[in-house]
This record gives C-alpha cells, structure tokens and sequence, in this order.
C-alpha cells in the first residue's frame, strides 16, 4: 500500500514540458517557404509564431524605380494563383488619372478575374484534401485548373503570370475562341463540382476534421483584418466587388457568400460557394462583351498627379489594397501593397491554439496562404 | 474432392523423403530450414515490390493517371528499378542519433512480417509451420513492430519523429485489442486455433457465411482495425506526411528506409492474409450449396489461386480506403477504438458464443 501511495505521489512529479518545433521553411503543409514556431505540449498547439521574411522580394521598393507601366508586371509575382486580380490593381493608376476605360475592358477583366479565383480555389481546394490526407483531391483539382489554364494561354500567352492588365485597359483582345472556351468550361465544371462535394465536403472524416475547428470569431476576423472567404466565413461582410464594385461588377448580380460559424468547415464551404457564385458572373457577363477598343488611349509615359492613391481590389485570398504615393515624376514615390495572406496569417496563432498539430495544418489550409503574398 | 490434386503435401513429402534417404536427419533439416528460409525471401522481395507497384497502379486509377509507364512494360519494373536505387543510396546517420537503436529498429520492423508469414497457409500443403496456437501466434508477433517504430521515433532524435512514433505507439496498442477480438470471435466459431484446422473447417462454407451477423461484423472491425496496424491511411498518422513530413523513418535512407517500407507492404499482405484465412475460407474455392456444376467448375481452379485472389481483394480494398479517405486526428482514432469499435467487438464476443452455444452455427 504504502509503495502504491509513493508511485502516486512520484507520478505528480513527472513534469511535461513545452517543446518548440520548427514547422518549415520546408514543411509539406506550409505551401512554401514559411516557418511557424509552433509550440507543443505533446500534441496541442499552445503557440503559434509565423516567421516570415524567407523569400522577400522587396517588390515594394523595386516599384519605386519602375515606371507604372512596369510595375503590374510585378504585381502577379506576389500572389500568383490570383495573378489577374492583383494585376487589376492597375485600377488605382486609372483613376487617379482619370481615365474612363473601355467598357471592353471592365468585361474582360471581370471574367479573367473570376476565371481566375477559381482557378484558386481549384487549387486551394486540392492543396486541402491533400493537408487533410486524402491525396485523390490534389489530381482532382489540377486536372480540372488546367482547362482554366489553357484559357489563359490561348489569351494572353501566360498560365500562371499572366501580365493581362495594364493601366488603361489590357494587353490584348480576346481570342475568338475565348466566349466559346469559357462557355464550354463553364458547362463542364458545373458538373463537376459536385463531384467535389462527393469526394470530400460530405466525408465523414472530413466533417469531423473540420466542423467546430478553429473558429474565428467575427469580432476576431475585423480585429485582425481576415479578409476574403476566411473573413466572410465569420459573417465579416467584406466583399470589395461588394461594397466597392470595380470593373464590371456594378453590373452583375452577384450574392456575397457568407457565413456564422467561422471554423474550417464554413471556411471551407465558403470557397465552393464562391465558385458557384464566380461561375454564375461569368455567365451573366460572357455573351454581352461589348464591341470596342480593349485598351483607353494611354500616354507613353505615364505620370500620375502629386497625391495619394488607394484602391481595393478582391482576390481570391481576401482584399488587396493598393497605396501609391506620387510626386507627380514618372515613378511612384512610395507604392504600399496590403496583402491579405499577411493579415490572415497572423490570425492562425490566435484561433489554433489548444487545437491539435493536425488541427493547425487544417487550420493553415482553409486559410489558403500563398507565402509570396505574404512576403512581397 | 477435386481440388486435392492442387495439394502441395505429395510434393514437400517426396522432398523430406529424398533429402532423408541421401543426408543425415540433421542437414535434412538445415536444408529444408534454408529452402523455406529462401522462399519466404524471395516471396517477401517479389511481393512487397509487386504491391508497391500495384499501388501505384491502383492509386494513379483513383487519380484519373496512368501511373508508372516508362520502366519496362507499363512501368513493370518501374518497382525494381526504385528498389536498386534505394540499395545504391548512401546511408545517412543523422549526428546525435542513439546509434544502436536507430540501427537496430529498421531490423525489428522487417523480423516482424517474416515471423507472421511463417503460419499463414497458402494452398493445401504450403505452410511452413502449423502450430495449434496459429492465431495466437499472428496475434503476438505481430505486436512487436510497434517496438520497432517506436525505438525509430525515439532514436531519431527529431521531433517530428518522436510525435510519429508515440503517436504509432497508441494507435498499434489500442487497434491490437480490436484485431484480436475480432479473432477470438472467430476461433469461438471454429473451436481452434490451428490456422490449417480453420481453413479446414470452412471446407463446406466460409465462416463469414457460416458466422451469420457476429461473423460480417468481426470481419468489418478485422479490416478496418487491421488497416490501423498496418498505418495505411486513413490511418497513417504515424507517418501523416503533410503533419510529420514523414513521421517516425524521417531520419533513414537508404535501405533502411526500404525496411520500413517494404514491412508496411508486407504487413498489408498478411492483414489481407489472415482476414482470408479466418473469414473468407483461405485457400478454399467458392461453393454455393446445390450447384453442383457450378462448385465442380469452381474446384478446377487451384488453391493458389484462389488465396492470392482473395487477398489481392482485401489488399484492393484497403488500398481504396486509403485513396478516398482524409486521415483521422489522434484523438478520433482513439475515439473510433475506445468508445465503438471495442464495445462492439465485445457484444459480438457475447453474440458470436450465443450463436455458437444454441448451435445455429453448422
């Protein structure tokens, strides 16, 4: 008796410690060259610190001597699944010169832009599955991004960087084929998305994985600045095509998917839903693309008046702002990119803790962070 | 019986008694030991490098790919070609690693498959060691891998391979008692535990037509626990690569990280193995009660046959899980073992020995 009584009290005395492991730079779930010092007791997650800085590119001080013509060329290298939709940002030079742009333009834009945030949320969709262990998604995801893909190509010559907008309007028209690809696509892939849903949304294990993860809440999600499907998942309505249409958006029905619970399910459903709604734009605006120049008349050097500038675009990882600072030369004085991965990764730390390593690394998906986003 | 003359018994006498007639006793055994030490070898060498290569086949399918196609014929030897690499390769020992440990576990794992292999019968006659505690023994030995990954999650002196190994530890402990309770329904059933008595028995049925409910539900928890033991996903939380990078063989290379992977394969084998022996007749043919023509046709096809074809199923099978499913977090394996596996397997125990009691079961 008097032994068992001493195991029990020398058994109080084991002492668990914290551990520190070094998720990347190299990492499988981290998509990139992103390190996270997560600290662990056993399994949980008591603290999460991103390190970020690995593959910084400066591209905010190269835009100060380039002229603005250039500097969009930069732009899809930062976040480049939704390389149209940072290109569009070009918007912020178009107004602050005041140019009216083709509505050719506006049309075009608007459907490379939510061609492309599909496209992104093709691949964020097969990079999930795959965090989650179900390897299938992955060649799901890219066999269908490719038709996308090719779109593209056969548009402007590019798959990924695509340097489609420029300010004043695009770099070229349209292919012939274009209306035609994009309508067939969009036929194809309506049939194919619940295929998605059969994969993976209603597996059981995926449910459990995810449902009542790591909710953000939406007082949480303004705090930090969440943006975009991971924002919108908290009920945070921030939709810029929204609140602050661009292009043609003005033009298009369109509802903003939203919703309440802001764990990895909702977060996760948000994106499909997006497609849905992407796809259902692309529809209303295909077979009205008016007749017209597919570019404003620009001068050769552009010039932008003494001033500050701010515009917001939506891409597919949350809102994109775009702070140009002119002194009136042809360069930029200071230009300021508020990316959405850099906002939305700092609010994982906040939502993983007490979660499980395999709960962060969902966590980490259905935040779909594209590192070069991050870093700029 | 028709299928008699598939029976190897004639074949491994006739060697005895020649090897009796021409050396003494002793090298009669040592020869033997050699030739079926050989065997198992080779079978292991040969199989494990088909599997692998089957599931790449079988996964590149569920992916819409063709898989390996370059290296031989439809990428036939694609396996052999991966395996001279891994031969070739340096073997790296990371600095601060235990060295006798991390040297010693790729060697516990690989012992593992070749001491189950040794009971399992393959056709009539070809089976190395029958003892009349078969089950028990597949049960036992089976158990001692999780020494291995353990010791290669603790030596490896990384943490990505400490969490693997521990969280490997809890899983093969917890899915063990499910593996064997699901068996002990079974030899509840058959009243032994001489793998050749059980494959026997089923002669004019197989014990999960025999079993009635109990037997189809020993047989669901025997495959899916089974696919925890072996940590295939959605199990394969031991190894979870987008978590662990690679889990507990992130630190081995070479040939020793073809040990672990080439025991994973194997252990999938005789999962798919044992599940054929004790609940769908081993080697034994197809029967429906009264067609005779049809149970004469089915008869003609070997034993061999028959066994490698049932087990390629289950091995088909859990290959399909492992393609289709998300992995499951720790906490949630544990949950699936502790709170409904477990309990269930115990209410089939009851069941299976009412049903076996009233004598429903013949």
């Amino acid at each position: 008796m008097a032994e068992l009584k001493e195991i029990i009290i020398s058994s109080d005395n084991i002492k668990t410690d914290e551990y520190l492991v070094n998720m990347g730079p190299q990492h499988p779930s981290t998509h990139g060259v992103l390190r996270l010092l997560v600290k662990l007791e056993g399994e949980i997650v008591h603290n999460v610190q991103p390190h970020v800085g690995y593959i910084h590119s400066g591209i905010e001080k190269m835009t100060e001597s380039l002229s603005y013509t250039q500097i969009p060329h930069l732009t899809d290298r930062m976040d480049y699944l939704s390389a149209h939709m940072n290109n569009e940002a070009v918007v912020c030079v178009e107004n602050a010169l005041e140019v009216e742009v083709p509505e050719r333009v506006k049309y075009i834009r608007t459907i490379m832009a939510e061609l492309q945030r599909i496209a992104s949320h093709q691949l964020w969709w097969c990079a999930t599955g795959m965090d989650l262990g179900a390897l299938t998604t992955f060649f799901y995801g890219l066999r269908d991004r490719e038709d996308i893909l090719d779109i593209f190509e056969e548009t402007c010559g590019a798959r990924l960087t695509l340097n489609y907008s420029l300010p004043g309007g695009v770099m070229f028209d349209i292919h012939p084929n274009f209306q035609n690809r994009v309508k067939t696509f969009i036929k194809k892939f309506k049939k194919i998305l619940p295929e998605y849903d059969e994969l993976l949304t209603g597996n059981v294990i995926f449910q459990e994985r995810s449902k009542g993860i790591g909710v953000l809440s939406k007082e949480d999600a303004i705090a930090f600045g969440v943006t975009g499907p991971s924002g919108r998942a908290s009920g945070f309505s921030c939709d810029v095509r929204k609140h602050q249409p661009y292009s043609a958006y003005p033009l298009v029905k369109f509802n903003e998917a939203l919703g309440t619970e802001g764990d990895t399910f909702r977060r996760y459903q948000l994106r499909i839903a997006e497609m849905w709604e992407s796809m259902s734009i692309i529809e209303q605006l295909i077979d009205n693309i008016p007749e017209g120049d597919y570019t404003a008349k620009m001068k050769g050097v552009i010039k932008l008046p003494e001033g500050e500038f701010f515009q917001r675009v939506e891409t597919a990882r949350g809102e994109l702002g775009v702070y140009i600072v002119s002194d009136g030369k042809k360069n930029p004085y200071r230009v300021k990119f508020r990316s959405p991965g850099f906002s939305n990764l700092f609010a994982i730390n906040h939502i993983a803790k007490g979660w499980k390593i395999a709960d962060l690394v969902a966590i980490m998906a259905t935040f779909d962070l594209v590192i070069p986003d991050i870093d700029r | 019986m028709a299928f008699e003359k598939y029976d190897f018994t004639p074949l491994t006498q006739s060697i005895h008694q020649g090897l009796l007639e021409n050396v003494s006793p002793l090298m009669t055994m040592i020869i033997e030991w050699t030739i079926i030490g050989l065997l198992y070898l080779v079978f292991v060498a040969v199989f494990g490098l088909f599997l692998v290569y089957a599931e790449r086949k079988v996964c590149a399918a569920f992916q819409q790919r063709l898989g390996p196609m370059r290296v031989g014929p439809w990428g036939l030897l694609q396996t052999i070609a991966d395996f001279i690499k891994l031969l070739m390769k340096e073997l790296i020992q990371p600095k601060s690693v235990d060295s006798f440990l991390y040297n010693l576990a790729p060697f516990v794992v690989i012992i593992v498959p070749f001491l189950t292999i040794s009971v399992l019968p393959f056709a009539p006659g070809l089976q190395s060691l029958d003892f009349d505690i078969g089950v028990f023994f597949v049960t036992a030995v089976s158990s001692v891998g999780v020494i291995g990954v353990l010791l290669a999650g603790w030596a490896s002196n990384n943490k990505y391979s400490l969490i693997g190994g521990m969280r490997s530890g809890a899983q093969i402990v917890s899915y063990e008692l499910s593996v064997g309770m699901s068996l002990i329904t079974m030899i509840i059933l058959a009243g032994t535990m001489q793998i050749s008595e059980i494959v026997e028995l089923q002669r004019n049925g197989w014990f999960i037509f025999k079993g009635h409910i109990p037997a189809v539900i020993a047989f669901f928890v025997f495959v899916i626990a089974g696919t925890a033991e072996t940590n295939r996903g959605p199990f394969d939380l031991a190894e979870a690569e987008s978590e662990l990078t690679a889990g507990f063989h992130t630190e081995y290379s070479g040939i020793k990280f073809a040990f672990f992977f080439l025991a994973e394969y194997i252990n999938l084998f005789i999962v798919s193995a044992m599940a054929v022996t004790v609940f769908l007749g081993g080697w034994m043919p197809f029967h429906v009660g009264g067609w005779d023509g049809f149970n004469a046709i089915m008869d003609l096809i070997p034993g061999l046959v028959w066994f490698f074809a049932k087990v390629l199923g289950i091995i088909f099978l859990i290959m399909w899980f492992k393609w289709t499913f998300p992995r499951l977090r720790i906490d949630q394996i544990l949950t699936l073992e502790w709170k409904y596996l477990l309990p269930i397997n115990l209410f089939n125990i009851l069941l299976m020995a009412f049903i076996v009691l009233m004598g429903w079961h013949w």
